[in-house]
């Protein structure tokens, strides 16, 4: 039955399903296969779960993590107090301590006590009257508070120094006042703070965990997708087809630019819903910055993928080189400033970083348009680079 | 392109439409560095594909038969020479010779988190099919593979035929002029061998197209119009399979030895003079000579020791490739009249069951991979488990050796359970795993140090057992080659070595020869017949149908089922019909495996 039908569909010598281009190739982008090629990238990634674990689940693992785990702000410090003599001024000294949501003071008998908490890390510092803090204060009147602070956790200590100061100084104005005299400082420091005003490290950690998360799925998942066609041997079968190498790479960088913008809008989502963090540029620009940036992160993805035969190394190529990067030297942790120079100069390779700077300012700051620019202008520049070597590297040819 | 070059590319075109080729190779040499070293993948090498017929490209793993058929598919660039496909230079002019053929690579390339009709539509859309043929050309691949009732299944939950019949269709999508096939028959089971087979042959009857197709058994080269034959990159020959196996008529023998005596009469064989092959083929020896003699003239001459009876057989195209291969040894001087391995005798009783297995099962989730499996095997016997891909062979291999625990069942290897007993009795056994578990980056004597350390051999034993590796497997000259860097054959002899080096009394070899040349093969035999006739008892796993003529003894596996158990002889018996009075192994393994299905379907209505 099938060979009669057959015969009438394809008389004997007629080849009639032969592709309508035939033998003329051309060596533009037809549309059939590049539909052919994405739809196939859009079972794929909706089939395979690590996909969307890392499109979808990652981030908000990450966000949480980050979000309520990690904190650089200094809270509820606990440090030790000891006083060889109580006196009322002392105690009144203490109580700024006791008020302060800074400290968590607990009172020891001795220093011998005290260093050993340090020690052991039970407290993070000692603050200790000694016996003739009172005599001192009334003879000479300049009485030593004697500040210990453990300086292994260098951020830290120096967060509570300032917070000590800080309360040291109330306590000077409060006892001026009971006195009756007016303190008199020949200067004084008023402090405002711009963009964050209450100091939460939570609004800038989040924003640069964006492009964290965006510079895994864009670099990590892209380079991998790709090893993985090497390493099953689908590409090799893919090349075989009239198929060009422009199609190929257009096919893989829309599927997956549309799963990274996805992610993008979950994160940022997740940001001003659940941490709350403030958003006060334009969603345009932000859009607009994350777009690049994605492109950008492809673009490193396939550019890894063309040196990386197996899944395993392009993955282990990626971390070392996308994912490490961004998260030490984009300033997303550690702020670029007080980096030494050449440590500065090497950041600018490093594509996270515009981005992250772009982040912090459009969630914070607000559309600061010089700021804006200058990060889209490297970006497009580090895309437009990365494009011309996947260009001149990518043959449909396995050597 | 200049003008002249145009005309000559046209020229040449209309002289291939003329002569009849589709495809002309022209002094095509390819170098691969790895490491330090270069090897040379194609040396030289020209040959031709007629239009219209199926062309085999027939040698070993390493050959350079993927080499080539990469570089006329345009994915690899020669060092030097052209090949030219329907007019068109494979490098230069790649993507419309990559529109006019279809190419199924080794792995051929499926997306298994792809359905079938998924797949299907990538390749039509790779090759932009006009929508409205699409639907008939579908259905015609479909019914053609019988894939019609599984086009909603992903790709990845196909049997091994299956995939590799849905990997012809996806190649065959643009109806190509050429069709190119890099080892499409590796691993499938005969059944389904059988099937692609047919499904070539239709392409070339009903479309005309010419097909280029690769394959390492020397079986399936009598299957095809013509042959190329390659070997380390070197061009040996071009012609009809029937011309090449012509050139041996009145060569071949068959011959029926005294009763237990094959091994013997085989081994005294090899190494006579004007002797060109003697391999077993069940409770026969087949012999070809160097020069026609007739079968009473071979029992004169060829019997000193052992009594046979002779009778002549028609010859086979293997053994006009073993002779090419010989003869060029030869030429070279590299033909070594090696010995086989020498054994300490094995004391023991013939009737003793040295492994036992009953109702053995493994699940892996609610699969079974084995399904209630029986049998014995007794000392000094060389007993094989046949099967294709996927039948379960390489599961129960590793239940026996202690790798994996059974999920219901007993075994007994020497009276022990090996996952349970401890390690003193692993050392009744030798292991040679499925692609040679050898350390790549230590030199071939480090290699025999480790192993032996790791079987616990000290002292001056030790150093014999090494030196006694070295010359038995003629390994010396190549001692401080790294393992990574040895030929196929030379690793499979420092894999043997290994496993010997403890003197086991039970070999187990888990798909040894898959790949080597038949030369190598034949050797590897030798040592293994050895060994059993040294009272060492041997147990192997092969997909070869050829290779389990080498057992005293098999089962035949599909599905995690044993479909029939016996001798080679007594297997084949039982589908002699009138038709086909001299069935092969694979026949018979064709004949279970429809007597099986037949009766699964009268089970499940």
């Amino acid at each position: 039955m099938s060979r009669t039908e057959k015969g009438a569909k394809f008389p004997a010598g007629a080849r009639s399903p032969r592709s309508t281009s035939g033998r003329h190739v051309s060596r533009g982008i037809n549309r059939t296969r590049l539909k052919g090629l994405i739809r196939k990238e859009m079972y794929q990634i909706i089939r395979d779960p690590s996909s969307i674990g890392i499109a979808f689940v990652l981030p908000v693992i990450l966000l949480l993590i980050f979000g309520y785990g990690v904190s650089l702000d200094a809270k509820h410090v606990p440090v030790a107090v000891v006083i060889d003599k109580p006196s009322r001024e002392v105690s009144d000294f203490i109580s700024g301590f006791r008020q302060s949501a800074y400290f968590r003071p607990v009172i020891m008998n001795n220093i011998k006590e005290a260093e050993h908490a340090v020690m052991t890390r039970e407290v993070d510092g000692i603050i200790w009257f000694r016996s003739n803090f009172g005599r001192q204060m009334f003879l000479e009147g300049n009485a030593p508070v004697e500040v210990i602070l453990n300086g292994v956790d260098a951020n830290k200590a120096r967060i509570t120094q300032g917070y000590i100061t800080g309360v040291w100084i109330k306590w000077l104005e409060r006892y001026a006042l009971e006195k009756g005299v007016r303190l008199r400082m020949p200067a004084t420091v008023k402090h405002r703070i711009w963009f964050n005003a209450s100091v939460r490290s939570r609004n800038y950690l989040v924003p640069g965990l964006i492009a964290i998360i965006m510079t895994l799925i864009g670099a990590m998942l892209t380079s991998m997708v790709i090893a993985r066609e090497w390493e099953r041997g689908t590409m090799e079968a893919l090349i075989v087809t009239p198929v060009s190498m422009k199609e190929i790479i257009i096919g893989k960088v829309v599927p997956y630019f549309f799963l990274g913008m996805s992610g993008m809008v979950l994160s940022v989502l997740m940001a001003v819903w659940i941490f709350h963090v403030p958003l006060r540029g334009s969603i345009l620009a932000l859009t607009a910055g994350s777009a690049l940036f994605m492109l950008t992160a492809i673009f490193m993805g396939l550019l890894i993928s063309t040196a990386a035969g197996s899944q395993f190394v392009a993955g282990q190529i990626a971390i070392v080189i996308t994912f490490l990067p961004a998260f030490i030297l984009s300033g997303f942790v550690f702020d670029i400033g007080s980096m030494p120079v050449p440590i500065q100069w090497l950041t600018h390779i490093v594509p996270a970083r515009y981005f992250v700077s772009m982040l912090q300012t459009i969630f914070l700051a607000g559309n600061i348009w010089p700021i804006f620019i200058t990060n889209c202008l490297w970006l497009m520049g580090m895309g437009a680079f990365f494009m011309m070597v996947i260009k001149k590297k990518s043959r449909k040819r396995l050597e | 392109m200049n003008h002249e070059e145009g005309n000559n590319a046209r020229n040449e075109s209309l002289a291939m439409k003329k002569s009849g080729l589709c495809m002309t190779i022209e002094g095509v040499t390819k170098d691969f560095i790895s490491g330090k070293r270069t090897v040379r993948a194609l040396d030289n090498f020209s040959a031709s594909v007629k239009k219209g017929i199926v062309t085999g490209l027939i040698g070993p793993d390493g050959a350079g038969k993927t080499t080539l058929m990469r570089i006329a598919a345009g994915l690899l660039v020669p060092d030097s020479g052209h090949v030219s496909i329907l007019g068109m230079d494979s490098t230069t002019d790649f993507l419309a010779v990559q529109s006019s053929i279809g190419y199924m690579p080794q792995r051929f390339g499926l997306y298994e988190d792809l359905t079938v009709q998924e797949n299907l539509d990538l390749y039509a859309d790779l090759h932009d099919i006009p929508a409205s043929k699409r639907q008939a050309r579908y259905d015609e691949l479909m019914n053609m593979t019988g894939l019609a009732p599984f086009t909603s299944r992903l790709a990845g939950r196909l049997s091994g035929g299956m995939k590799q019949k849905l990997g012809l269709a996806c190649s065959l999508m643009n109806v190509p002029e050429l069709l190119i096939l890099d080892e499409p028959t590796v691993g499938v089971d005969p059944v389904s061998r059988r099937e692609l087979w047919e499904i070539v042959y239709r392409q070339v009857r009903d479309e005309n197209m010419s097909v280029l197709l690769s394959t390492a058994y020397l079986d399936e080269a009598e299957r095809c119009q013509e042959v190329i034959l390659i070997h380390e990159g070197i061009f040996l020959g071009q012609d009809s399979p029937e011309v090449f196996s012509r050139s041996l008529a009145g060569n071949s023998f068959m011959l029926t030895p005294d009763e237990g005596q094959k091994r013997r009469l085989q081994e005294e064989l090899s190494h006579t003079d004007g002797v060109v092959d003697a391999i077993i083929l069940g409770s026969k020896v087949r012999l070809v000579t160097e020069e026609p003699v007739d079968a009473h003239e071979v029992e004169r001459r060829f019997c000193k020791n052992t009594g046979f009876r002779a009778e002549s057989v028609p010859p086979r195209f293997e053994d006009a490739f073993i002779k090419l291969l010989r003869d060029r040894l030869k030429d070279r001087g590299e033909i070594q009249d090696s010995t086989p391995v020498s054994r300490t005798p094995v004391e023991g009783n013939p009737d003793e069951e040295v492994i036992n297995v009953r109702n053995l099962v493994r699940k892996f989730g609610d699969f079974y991979a084995v399904r209630g499996i029986s049998f014995s095997v007794r000392h000094g016997e060389i007993f094989g488990l046949l099967g294709a891909n996927g039948a379960g062979k390489s599961t129960t291999f590793r239940m026996l050796c202690g790798l994996l625990p059974a999920s219901g069942g007993h075994l007994m290897v020497a009276g022990k359970d090996l996952r349970t007993a401890g390690a003193e009795a692993r050392a009744n056994v030798g292991y040679m795993a499925q692609k040679f578990s050898l350390y790549p980056e230590l030199t071939v004597v480090q290699n025999l140090k480790f192993f032996s350390s790791a079987y616990g051999l000290e002292g001056k034993y030790r150093k014999e057992r090494i030196r006694w590796a070295l010359d038995s497997f003629q390994l010396e000259p190549l001692k401080d080659v790294r393992s990574a860097d040895l030929p196929l054959g030379y690793k499979q002899r420092l894999a043997l070595a290994a496993a010997l080096m403890h003197e086991p009394p039970i070999l187990f070899l888990d798909e040894p020869t898959s790949g080597v040349d038949p030369l190598a093969r034949r050797e590897f035999w030798r040592h293994i017949n050895a060994l059993a006739q040294a009272g060492v008892t041997v147990m192997v796993t092969t997909h070869f149908m050829e290779e389990a003529e080498y057992c005293d003894r098999m089962v035949i596996m599909a599905q995690g089922e044993i479909l029939a158990q016996g001798t080679p002889e007594e297997l084949k018996a039982r589908f002699r019909t009138d038709k086909n009075p001299n069935p092969t192994m694979e026949d018979t393994f064709i004949a279970l495996i429809e007597k099986h299905e037949a009766e699964k379907d009268r089970g499940g209505h």
